[in-house]
């Protein structure tokens, strides 16, 4: 029995990454970067356009939530013999849906079915 | 292994007297993230709620009008700074270090409080301006997507509690670091959740 608990605890601890000093440091300073960028844009307007601002904002997080991953939770295909990045990709693609399935039906619904004040003023 | 039982006239049957070992937690890591994955959905079901409703304002009060972006990034520079130590609180764990630890794990939840204060506060100042979660549509959702996430901070630092009471009194046993392994993901967690506010709730709505 000895033998066999070695062997598990020896699995417990290859099965999880611990990660280092500097991979901590490297993912701490890049989110820094990554977070007071975007602050900075919107709160000084530095490009005058709103929507080329959105889209490098949202840019920003999407590379942060990957930083975070690797460096913090230390994401790697072969942690836990696969199943962790299965189970995240399937949740990725579950949270994809839900967003831009909601997003898009509301948008049309609320597109269609809401009489502007434009239309309205069409009526007799 | 195996006991036989034979009674007569009837086939034999085999019981085993015990599973093949399977050491103490040795799922657990697997089992706390696919509890993350939901929570990730729970999330994401919140986000959709916002997405869809964060532009009815009920003639209310814009998220212009009720956003401070610097408080939100002083916010943001506290539960990011209590990430990078409880990475701290890992490390000196996994070098055996129980002081170091303990006082990590403390700097952590130094931090952690200081992030539900300042939400606490700027939700305070919120509803003092009426903007309360009955107001609109757009704050209802905002409340709710929020204070979910902090509710989580909150249950993080109990936990934290309650684990810096576990590793005084036992020390850094096999379970306790397990359990510190599990708070370490959650957190973490909760960082990334926060990435994804920030971004589309506070930055996203103050551009709108």
């Amino acid at each position: 029995m000895s033998a066999h608990d070695h062997a598990g605890h020896d699995h417990a601890h290859g099965g999880v990454a611990h990660g280092s000093l500097k991979g901590y440091l490297v993912g701490f300073f890049l989110s820094v970067i990554l977070t007071a960028i975007p602050f900075w844009m919107v709160m000084t307007g530095a490009i005058d356009n709103k929507q080329a601002t959105a889209i490098i904002v949202m840019a920003f997080a999407a590379v942060q939530i990957v930083v975070h991953m690797i460096f913090f939770l230390h994401m790697n295909p072969a942690s836990e013999g696969g199943w962790s990045m299965l189970a995240l990709i399937f949740t990725v693609i579950l949270v994809v849906i839900v967003l831009s399935g909601s997003l898009w039906v509301m948008y049309h619904l609320n597109a269609n079915m809401m009489p502007g004040l434009h239309e309205m003023q069409q009526m007799p | 292994m195996a006991s036989t039982a034979i009674t007569a006239g009837a086939e034999p049957v085999f019981h085993l007297e015990e599973e093949h070992a399977h050491a103490e937690g040795g799922s657990t890591m697997l089992g706390f993230w696919l509890y993350l994955m939901s929570d990730c959905l729970i999330f994401a079901m919140l986000f959709a709620a916002f997405g869809v409703l964060g532009g009815n304002y009920a003639a209310g009060p814009a998220p212009k009008d009720l956003f401070d972006l610097g408080l939100v990034a002083v916010n943001t520079t506290m539960l990011l700074l209590s990430s990078i130590t409880y990475g701290f609180a890992m490390l000196t764990m996994d070098k055996g270090r129980v002081g170091a630890t303990q006082g990590w794990l403390a700097v952590t939840m130094l931090f952690g409080l200081a992030f539900l204060s300042i939400e606490l506060y700027e939700f305070a100042h919120m509803i003092h301006e009426g903007a309360t979660p009955q107001r609109s549509a757009f704050l209802s959702s905002f409340f709710t997507l929020v204070g979910t996430h902090g509710l989580h901070v909150t249950f993080g630092i109990v936990w934290m509690v309650t684990l810096m009471v576990q590793v005084a009194r036992h020390g850094l046993i096999e379970a306790n670091r397990r359990r510190l392994m599990c708070l370490s993901m959650f957190w973490h967690f909760l960082d990334v959740v926060w990435i994804g506010v920030f971004t589309f709730v506070y930055l996203m709505g103050t551009l709108r």
